[in-house]
């Protein structure tokens, strides 16, 4: 700038330039959210947000099925299994009749389905009685013959019906042969069985898949029903299921911050203001409740709340969240709080007569939201995080509430054979919360500029 | 300073009352009754029962009673394992969680400053981007996933090489420990490297490392006098409270990896209500993170000599 000259102290005529914004005026959240826009990874982060809580609102409107229904015929499986099935008579007993007479050794009576199983065989070589084996594998070198089905002592019986929990797929069934002793001898047959799915019409019917006055009937092929996700062990819906338990974990996750954080605010901001030896007791207070070891206090208090016949557990998980975790929001605002205490608009808003109530509700907290709301972001990936860990070691929501940790707890002890059941909400248990922690370090670079990240 | 640890000292006393109280009402709450169990009670055996744990006595009396049993350290017997003390539980198993605990703390401690020191010197580059991801990974999977997931490969790794080159589960020697450990302090591993590299990015811009580099010392000399030194401070500030998340995290690690440690048992002991390992176990667990709080303080103001010890 020029050094003033006497120019400079003369009054300004009418037609002079006036001074002009050479750029709108912005707020505080107009500011934040332009610099919000332009980070792409919280962007990002927001949109899955949004997602997420479409998913949780709108899904069980889209998608309706019952959550609690079990497809008795769809245990545990994957997505883009073969839904078809074929309609066959209901189940008559069998006592062995063949309708093949040419055939030797082990063989089926009739095609294999998921009705039953029926296998005949001749008299093994030196056999006084078989031994009848069902595996999943071939049988190979090691002699692996799988379940043992059943043993059969003479030489008279020689046919075998399984009906035992049969999948549509491949099975490999043995007949070994029995010394008089009951002992295996080296004398076996195999043979790989295709079975295939089907259902009886008064089944089809009562599920719901035909209509009763359908004309299909036996051997026309129908469609089981459609699970996107698959099902799981008990052969529930798993994206109904997800959709359900998104509920109860999205609730707990955001219900629990939302409240321990207005509380923690409350409580701050009054320790702050009214500062001296009532703040110091207070925040000493909340000094004793940091120190409760969490976990074992989530637990503690669940179990004190306790949880009636019937009930799902989620209400004492959200208190006890909100009791153990505001202490942290607490003393956030507090400081902030003494901060604005000594500034310049405090004092002048008091000198035009505002009260404390006015002073705190209008100046205060409005001044503080921009970090509240970081630490809100923060707080629920580590509240869905405890709900699914404390779901996971049995502590959590009770069943048959879902929610995305008990699911997973579910889910790892089949992890081997039917890994979508762990995958499914173990995704949305790590994409929620990856997704809540990027957007909440973009909202502290957009709104906190002390915070700011260096990236 | 030695004053200084007196007053933190005596605080943290105050703290153990308080969380002993806070677990005496909390457990007085519980719904249900700990002498209903299978067997037929007569009133007799009941009473006798009753004024055997002390229950017999008013509340307040009740209260006070535990509070002088704590204070000597004895924490009662077993109500569902008899003739077991709860100090013989905590004795037994705290040990496991705490060699776990303390691996762990190692783990996450070291790797996170080195891994944090590494991103931000490869500042924008592939190793930066790399270890960036797995942190971000290491903070959005659930342990469990991470545990059930790392006990696979394990099985596949031992039965690829031929004979068991680390145990899936189980305790007792090292091989037993490394991966559970592994997994217990991934978390805080992950979280500890967000920080230390954040912490080291501002230490790189600041006027002393520019004047050390102006002198003309050695690169590594700036980075182990200068740049590390000081960035470690905020990770030592957090320490505290990274070993109550990992002491207490501990559960999961131990029921995945069947693993004899405390946690477990507090677990069991909730399932089947018994109250006096209950509150031991919390009431212990207590004292020790109260302590080792103070433990960390303490620490922080003998590496920073800034930090003035009042």
């Amino acid at each position: 700038m020029a050094e003033p000259d006497v120019a400079d102290f003369t009054p300004l005529t009418a037609g002079a330039e006036k001074q002009e914004l050479s750029r709108p005026s912005l707020s505080y959240w107009q500011d934040a959210w332009i610099r919000l826009k332009a980070n792409r990874r919280a962007l990002t982060s927001l949109y899955i947000v949004i997602a997420l809580l479409l998913f949780t609102v709108l899904g069980p409107w889209l998608w309706q099925v019952d959550p609690g229904l079990q497809d008795l015929d769809q245990i545990s499986q994957p997505p883009g299994t073969d839904r078809r099935a074929v309609i066959v008579e209901d189940y008559q007993p069998w006592y062995g009749e063949s309708g093949l007479t040419d055939v030797n050794g082990l063989h089926l009576a009739r095609p294999a389905t998921t009705q039953a199983v029926r296998l005949k065989w001749d008299v093994l070589p030196g056999a006084s009685g078989h031994r009848v084996y069902r595996n999943l594998f071939p049988i190979g070198p090691e002699l692996a013959f799988g379940v043992p089905l059943a043993e059969i002592y003479d030489n008279d019986t020689l046919y075998f019906e399984d009906r035992l929990d049969l999948r549509p797929g491949i099975y490999y069934y043995s007949v070994v042969a029995l010394d008089p002793d009951g002992q295996i001898i080296d004398s076996f047959e195999t043979i790989e069985v295709q079975v295939q799915r089907v259902t009886t019409r008064e089944e089809a019917v009562q599920r719901g898949l035909i209509a009763s006055d359908s004309e299909l009937g036996i051997g026309d092929r129908i469609l089981l029903d459609l699970h996107p996700l698959g099902t799981d062990y008990l052969g529930r819906d798993m994206l109904a299921r997800l959709m359900a338990g998104a509920r109860v974990s999205l609730f707990i996750g955001i219900g629990a911050p939302l409240l321990f954080v207005l509380f923690g605010m409350a409580y701050g901001s009054m320790a702050g203001f009214l500062g001296g030896r009532v703040d110091s007791a207070m925040m000493r207070f909340a000094d004793f409740v940091v120190a409760l070891p969490f976990l074992l206090f989530m637990i503690l208090f669940k179990i004190a709340f306790g949880i009636g016949p019937g009930e799902s557990g989620v209400f004492p998980m959200l208190v006890a969240l909100v009791l153990l975790m505001w202490p942290a929001t607490a003393r956030l605002v507090r400081g902030q709080i003494l901060q604005f205490r000594e500034q310049g608009y405090i004092a002048a808003s008091r000198l035009l007569g505002a009260r404390t109530v006015y002073l705190v509700l209008r100046h205060m907290i409005p001044n503080t939201l921009g970090v509240v709301l970081v630490t809100l972001t923060f707080a629920i990936p580590s509240a869905i995080f405890t709900e699914a860990f404390l779901s996971f070691i049995g502590m959590g929501v009770a069943p048959p509430t879902p929610s995305w940790g008990s699911m997973s707890n579910e889910g790892i002890k089949t992890m081997l054979t039917h890994p979508h059941e762990l995958v499914f909400p173990a995704l949305f248990i790590s994409v929620t919360v990856l997704a809540f922690n990027l957007l909440g370090d973009g909202l502290r670079d957009a709104l906190d500029a002390r915070m700011r990240n260096q990236e | 300073m030695w004053l200084y640890i007196l007053k933190r000292l005596v605080q943290g006393v105050i703290t153990v009352w308080f969380i002993a109280t806070a677990t005496f009402f909390a457990m007085h709450n519980v719904p249900g009754d700990p002498l209903l169990n299978d067997r037929a009670v007569t009133e007799s055996i009941r009473a006798n029962l009753e004024a055997k744990y002390g229950l017999d006595q008013p509340l307040a009396r009740q209260y006070l009673i535990y509070l002088g049993n704590l204070a000597r350290g004895d924490f009662g017997i077993s109500f569902t394992q008899e003739n077991r003390e709860v100090n013989d539980i905590i004795r037994h198993h705290f040990p496991v969680s705490a060699i776990l605990g303390v691996l762990a703390v190692v783990f996450a401690a070291v790797g996170g400053v080195l891994w944090g020191a590494l991103t931000s010197l490869y500042r924008n580059r592939l190793p930066d981007y790399v270890i960036m991801f797995l942190v971000i990974l290491g903070i959005s999977v659930p342990s469990f996933v991470i545990a059930a997931l790392s006990q696979l490969a394990l099985v596949n790794l031992n039965s690829l090489v031929g004979h068991t080159v680390l145990p899936v589960a189980g305790w007792g020697t090292l091989s037993h420990m490394l991966v559970p450990a592994l997994v217990l302090g991934l978390g805080t591993m992950a979280y500890l490297t967000r920080l230390m590299r954040s912490s080291m990015l501002e230490v790189i811009g600041s006027d002393y490392v520019r004047t050390a580099k102006a002198k003309g010392l050695p690169a590594t000399r700036i980075f182990a006098r200068h740049q590390l030194r000081n960035a470690i401070l905020p990770v030592i500030t957090v320490l505290g409270p990274a070993i109550a998340a990992i002491t207490t995290g501990g559960f999961v690690v131990e029921l995945v990896f069947a693993i004899p440690g405390l946690g477990r048992f507090f677990v069991e002991a909730v399932q089947q209500l018994d109250y006096t390992v209950i509150m031991g176990t919390t009431v212990f667990y207590g004292a020790f993170l109260v302590f080792m709080v103070i433990v960390v303080d303490v620490l922080y103001g003998i590496v920073d000599p800034r930090v003035r010890l009042e």
